[in-house]
């Protein structure tokens, strides 16, 4: 079933085309990679999909435009875990983890949720009800699962650059969203906690009525993980389709302008 | 982990402790001064006053309730307002050196004072009003001219844009001033003081529209706490867990620079309370703005009834500008604050 879809979408910066008339879908259960050499409009195409960046053309969650949806409704259904945050007072752990529930409150001083009942986006069990209990147990949960329980009154700003990067993982988890975006979430991490995030992203997309969707510069992470790949290049997608298809040698050829497949054959053999 | 371990907000003998440690810093303050009443005597006709009955000893209550209590109360009110706005800005910002006066308001606000002093503009009827009156219109024009700016310059309000222009009005406004201040020949020296800050001709007027402002104001930044927890962690964040960002920035901006532009209109530029009270707020409670709002209340209000009474006192009979005072104590324990947070890691 198809989760989200992009028609059209076009990014412009004065007289640059960042992003040209790009359309593809997600469906449900499906991990999609955008690859592609840089500048070629990949963060910039999340970041629209993600409300950061003005955008024309259409973004469809589920056939509603998130264009006409709060904040808070779009945060309902799509999560996001940036490149890089940088932390500058102490909060605690459980403190940022705990942010990831502020779309799902509801009470007097909580505004723009679309209103009461059941009618939103059915995220909440159909009631809209969003009990403290219940946040309390997603954050807790979020912060076990990503083994983070040890530092959870901890600072943020005594953690080193991997913890505080799952410090963020477990907010968009404990945010409880229908669909991921990740912005190349390991770029300046080590290979264990690569492996770590890739792997908890896995194990969530694995639950019932979820996808993801991630900008990453690591071919050999998008076939591995990717379930499609959108090949793009100045500002359009080149190629799209199962990994082993999108990143052909000769798609990889065309875009990197060098024989991908032989440099990374040749890295491997080094080993 | 335990439920609890996610409370965010104060426990109730908390807010007592807060509520008992602003009764004494009032008690202190309408107490001590040039002349010395007893803390009995002075809280026995302060509460007379707010119990709205006579006098019990009229040498004391002419002291006491006619001309220190109000003195004290804008003191307070002051001082939480500006505190306040410093935390909401630190927060929405996410810049510890921001507060009230960023945004270039408060420097217009001065302005209006001293073209109204240059210009001996005066309310019939009402003596000093003029420069209340004139400083808090230019802190709205000046609102109004900074916001339309940002918006033309850059429609999503960013940190930077906001902070950049705060800067520049400031500066342009200055130069003005200076102009002003120059040919304002024997009036200088009211300018003077009166951009040094001073609470010494506050009355009960100036206590009852710093409450009102407070309330208002200051109640809507309170309903903001969450929202600034998101700006505090990271613009794009708050963006991205679904908060209305603009409109936030929009709300708070308008708010601190309304509470701030009335604090300068009733008693001047006072300085550092803003930027300092949060920083020493959050080293005790936290940055968690559930917990670090409510509190930089009372602390705001704290520091600067005691500074007031320290200008009052220190060099007794001859009174201190305030705003000297806030600066000299406020840099000490900033740089204290500071290096103990350092150490701390906080």
């Amino acid at each position: 079933m198809t989760m989200l879809e992009a028609r059209d979408v076009t990014v412009r910066y004065g007289d640059l085309t960042l992003v040209d008339g790009v359309s593809f879908t997600v469906a449900e259960g499906e991990w999609v990679m955008v690859c592609g050499p840089n500048g070629a409009g990949k963060s910039t195409l999340v970041n629209a999909i993600a409300q950061g960046a003005p955008y024309t053309g259409d973004v469809l969650f589920e056939g509603e435009p998130l264009r006409r949806m709060k904040p808070p409704q779009v945060a309902r259904r799509i999560g996001v875990l940036a490149q890089s945050n940088a932390a500058l007072y102490a909060f605690t752990v459980a403190e940022v983890v705990r942010l990831g529930r502020y779309a799902h409150r509801e009470g007097f001083f909580a505004r723009g949720g679309g209103g009461r009942g059941g009618r939103d986006d059915g995220c909440d069990g159909g009631s809209g009800r969003n009990p403290a209990g219940r946040d309390d147990e997603l954050v807790r949960e979020a912060i076990e699962r990503t083994g983070l329980a040890p530092f959870a009154q901890q600072s943020v700003l005594t953690l080193s650059g991997g913890e505080l990067q799952r410090a963020f993982l477990a907010q968009v988890f404990a945010q409880d969203p229908r669909m991921l975006i990740l912005d190349e979430p390991t770029n300046h991490l080590d290979l264990v906690y690569q492996k770590r995030t890739f792997e908890l992203v896995r194990e969530w997309l694995r639950r019932p009525g979820k996808a993801v969707l991630s900008v990453t510069h690591d071919l050999s992470l998008a076939r591995a993980y990717g379930s499609r790949v959108l090949l793009m290049d100045r500002a359009r997608i080149v190629s799209a389709g199962a990994p082993s298809e999108a990143l052909s040698p000769a798609n990889l050829e065309a875009v990197y302008g060098m024989d991908v497949h032989a440099w990374m054959r040749d890295l491997l053999e080094k080993w | 982990m335990a439920g609890s371990a996610f409370r965010e907000s104060f426990r109730p003998w908390v807010w007592a402790a807060f509520a008992v440690a602003t009764a004494a810093a009032i008690v202190l303050c309408v107490s001590l001064g040039s002349v010395r009443v007893p803390f009995v005597d002075a809280t026995r006709e302060v509460w007379l006053a707010l119990t709205g009955r006579p006098a019990g000893d009229a040498k004391v209550w002419s002291i006491v309730v006619s001309v220190r209590f109000p003195r004290v109360l804008v003191a307070g009110l002051m001082g939480a307002a500006l505190s306040v706005c410093g935390c909401a800005m630190q927060g929405l910002l996410k810049n510890p050196l921001a507060d009230g006066t960023t945004l270039g308001v408060s420097s217009g606000a001065g302005l209006g004072a001293i073209v109204a002093i240059v210009f001996g503009v005066q309310v019939p009827g009402l003596p000093l009003a003029g420069t209340t009156i004139m400083a808090a219109a230019f802190a709205f024009l000046s609102l109004l001219v900074i916001l339309t700016l940002a918006y033309r310059l850059d429609r999503s309000l960013s940190s930077n844009t906001i902070i950049l222009l705060g800067v520049i009005y400031s500066m342009f406004v200055a130069s003005i001033s200076s102009i002003l201040v120059t040919f304002a020949g024997d009036k200088a020296r009211t300018i003077l003081f009166w951009t040094m800050g001073s609470l010494a001709s506050t009355n009960y007027g100036n206590a009852a529209l710093l409450a009102v402002a407070l309330l208002a104001f200051g109640g809507v930044l309170l309903t903001k706490r969450r929202e600034l927890n998101a700006f505090a962690v990271g613009e794009d964040n708050a963006l991205h867990i679904g908060v209305d960002v603009k409109r936030t920035k929009l709300v708070v901006l308008i708010c601190v620079s309304a509470l701030t532009g009335i604090c300068v209109s009733v008693g001047g530029t006072i300085g550092f309370v803003g930027l300092v009270t949060p920083h020493m707020v959050r080293f005790l409670v936290g940055p968690n703005h559930l917990r670090l709002m409510p509190a930089v209340i009372f602390g705001g209000a704290i520091f600067l009834m005691l500074c007031d009474l320290a200008a009052r006192t220190l060099l007794s009979p001859r009174e201190l500008p305030i705003g000297v005072v806030t600066s000299l104590i406020g840099a000490i324990l900033f740089v204290n604050i500071f290096t103990a947070a350092r150490r701390k890691g906080k």
